[in-house]
């Protein structure tokens, strides 16, 4: 149960092209997405993925522009059937699913929530959060009520009769999510869901979305292009390039030690002191210091700057649940506030 | 001498030719050659070698005019066939468009009419409309010209009717697959592009005048197409990012027709049925040519006598209908759209 994944994916390829069969064996072979689209006319939408995805945690999909997001979490529900590779969910395999399986898996175990919204433009606010339950042949009365649930806890109440396009785009996204919550399923897929709100409306979201984690405990699959969202969000941090994945893991990790340029890159602009946290950069405890204080291992770099005043000669004892775990030394925070930038682009500086 | 004598003797037939000489029909131009010789020689010097013209040459030869007589033939041979399928399916048609004639004329006028205005009412909520609508048929009824009219809105009324019904499935059966749709559209091209006599002509033959199916098949093979196109159309233009919010939650193919599709395609495929009511009319006109009553008979009746004053006015009345159609229809549209915000 701890150990097996809510959803497995093994070496997921997506092609699109009219022969996908062929431009496959030339992937599996080596060639690039580039090659294969000026030799064959396939794009290669996702080569080699393998993802763990686990209960009850937020995994955040994370790329550019056209590097396969959308695809690949659309191969979850099927929405999109892989050239080649597998894709478990509870330990089954989900590509064996026959139509009125499938149809029956979409209805009670996931759900999705989209970057333009999708809601039925015919509908109130209250019929769009119960569709997911109409779909299943509940009775009126019934869906209604447990609609009315979930766009109070969104914080829509009042707005049941009202329309779509009578309602800002946060609010409409919030009744994507009401319905996403209506569904009661235990997967939620996010695609850019908050990608087309302003920057205060998303970072209402995001706390919706926190609050609402912590206490329905869904298995969220996130997808973003922003690295500030990914950071707050993200329990799995996977970074997707052309398609492939180029790293996956804890995403204070990541942070620290970007396997690659493109990730160096990505990171290099954000405020490491407010996304890095104590754990990141503890160290084993070392008794013979005099600490300046305790902290817990999931507060921010940044709130221990504050504390230590500036002062970097200092050190910190991490304790968790009464127990000393660590030591931080300030010199080393100040070190991991400093992006770690590879070696060409210092030579270019 | 004809042109062509030196063609059938080089190949041998001369025999064969000369076997049917003199019993063969004349044509026109043989007669008027024979009773007046010296235009015989008038002909052209490389005539088109023409089935007349090579039968000049060679009295076995056919005349066009045995083509003509032969297409006929056929047409009367494959009737019997064709009619013993097309009555029996068509004649709940004759049916529909006797049965909605004979109510809208056997009703009161005070019957009808405020029934009529309480649809308009019910399709648009429009005061404007209904008000335009109430005073147009108050100006027919005093001219009296209320009972043509009636009957004109009755055909169209059916018409329109099983247009819609036969129109819209094909439409979403065009919509759902592209093979069924690359088949029909040149179908459709064709229907669009005949002009209405050309039809008419085995229409006549296929089923007797007297019969009102004749001028209803008529009115709706004329005006179904642009249901057909609307309903296509609008289903594929539905945004697509609600279509697969639509699947996302395992609608079922049916679920989504007629939960996401159908509703969202409603201003287009109004819009078409905007469009057919329109060209109904336009063809109830013409129909009046094969029995169609209402407001056409006297717009024919005009042409045919040189009555100008009844013609005039009966042409007044029809595009008074027009107006009244088109605006209720649009009103229709504009209802739904709003209900839908698509603003
Ligand atoms: N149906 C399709 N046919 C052909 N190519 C496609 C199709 N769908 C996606 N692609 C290609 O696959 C690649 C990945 O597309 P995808 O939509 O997954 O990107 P994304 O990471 O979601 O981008 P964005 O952030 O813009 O949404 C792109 O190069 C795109 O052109
Ligand atoms: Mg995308």
């Amino acid at each position: 149960m701890v150990n097996s994944p809510k959803i497995e994916i093994r070496n997921l390829y997506k092609i699109f092209g009219s022969d996908p069969k062929t431009a496959l064996e030339k992937v599996k072979a080596g060639m690039g997405k580039e090659a294969l689209l000026s030799d064959t006319g396939h794009v290669l939408g996702l080569q080699n993925i393998s993802i763990d995805i686990n209960e009850s945690a937020i995994t955040v999909v994370m790329g550019l522009s056209g590097s396969g997001k959308s695809t690949l979490i659309r191969h979850i529900n099927r929405l999109i059937e892989p050239t080649d590779g597998q894709v478990f969910i509870d330990g089954e395999d989900a590509l064996l699913l026959d139509q009125d399986e499938l149809r029956n898996k979409r209805r009670t175990d996931m759900s999705m929530v989209f970057q333009k919204f999708a809601l039925l433009p015919h509908r109130t606010v209250l019929d769009n959060s119960a569709l997911p339950l109409e779909v299943r042949g509940v009775s009126k009365s019934e869906r209604h009520a447990e609609a009315q649930v979930w766009i109070n806890r969104v914080g829509l109440g009042g707005f049941e009769k009202h329309y779509p396009y009578q309602l800002s785009g946060g609010m409409q996204q919030r009744v994507g999510l009401a319905r996403a919550l209506t569904s009661n399923s235990d997967i939620m897929l996010m695609d850019e869901a908050f990608s087309a709100l302003d920057p205060l409306i998303r970072s209402d979201m995001q706390k919706l979305l926190l609050e609402l984690h912590v206490e329905l405990k869904k298995t969220i699959v996130f997808i973003t292009h922003d690295l500030d969202e990914a950071l707050r969000l993200a329990d799995h941090l996977v970074i997707l390039k052309d398609g492939a994945v180029v790293q996956q893991g804890d995403p204070q990790g990541i942070l620290l030690n970007p396997s690659d340029p493109y990730i160096e890159a990505f990171v290099s602009d954000i405020n490491r002191a407010r996304v890095l946290r104590v754990r990141s950069v503890m160290t084993a405890l070392d008794k013979k210091f005099k600490y300046a204080g305790d902290v817990a291992p999931s507060d921010t770099l940044e709130s221990l700057i504050a504390r230590s005043e500036g002062d970097t000669s200092c050190k910190f004892r991490v304790v968790e649940e009464e127990n000393p775990i660590g030591q931080i030394d300030m010199q080393d925070l100040v070190k991991a506030l400093v992006p770690r930038v590879s070696e060409v682009e210092q030579r270019n500086l | 001498m004809a042109f062509y004598d030196g063609l059938f003797n080089a190949l041998g037939l001369r025999e064969w030719c000369d076997a049917a000489a003199g019993s063969s029909k004349m044509s026109m131009a043989s007669l008027l050659a024979k009773t007046n010789p010296d235009a015989a020689d008038e002909g052209p010097v490389f005539p088109f070698p023409s089935m007349d013209e090579l039968y000049q040459a060679c009295p076995s030869f056919p005349q066009s005019r045995e083509f003509t007589a032969g297409v006929e033939e056929a047409f009367l041979n494959v009737k019997d066939v064709l009619k013993s399928v097309l009555d029996p399916l068509t004649q709940p048609l004759s049916w529909l468009l006797e049965f909605a004639l004979f109510i809208f004329l056997a009703a009161p006028w005070w019957v009808v009419v405020p029934l009529i205005l309480l649809f308009v009412w019910y399709v648009c909520r429009s005061v404007a409309v209904t008000t335009f609508v109430t005073i147009s048929f108050a100006f027919l009824a005093f001219i009296d010209h209320l009972d043509a009219a009636l009957q004109t809105l009755a055909i169209i009324a059916v018409c329109t009717g099983i247009c819609i019904i036969l129109g819209v499935p094909i439409g979403i059966a065009m919509a759902k697959s592209n093979r069924f749709q690359r088949s029909l559209l040149p179908l459709l091209d064709l229907l669009q592009t005949l002009p209405t006599f050309v039809y008419l002509i085995p229409l006549i033959f296929l089923f007797s005048v007297t019969e009102p199916k004749l001028y209803g098949i008529a009115i709706i093979v004329y005006a179904i197409v642009p249901v057909i196109r609307l309903t296509d159309l609008g289903i594929r233009l539905v945004d697509q990012d609600v279509v697969e919010a639509a699947n996302t939650f395992g609608m079922s193919p049916r679920q989504k027709l007629l939960g996401v599709e159908l509703p969202l395609a409603l201003p287009n495929i109004m819009a078409g049925v905007n469009q057919t009511i329109m060209m109904s009319l336009a063809m109830v006109v013409i129909a009046s040519l094969v029995s169609a009553p209402g407001l056409g008979v006297l717009v024919l009746r005009g042409i045919r006598n040189l009555e100008l004053g009844v013609g005039l006015i009966a042409g007044l009345g029809i595009v008074l209908l027009a107006v009244i159609l088109d605006r209720v229809s649009k009103a229709a549209i504009a209802r739904v759209s709003t209900d839908q915000t698509f603003k």
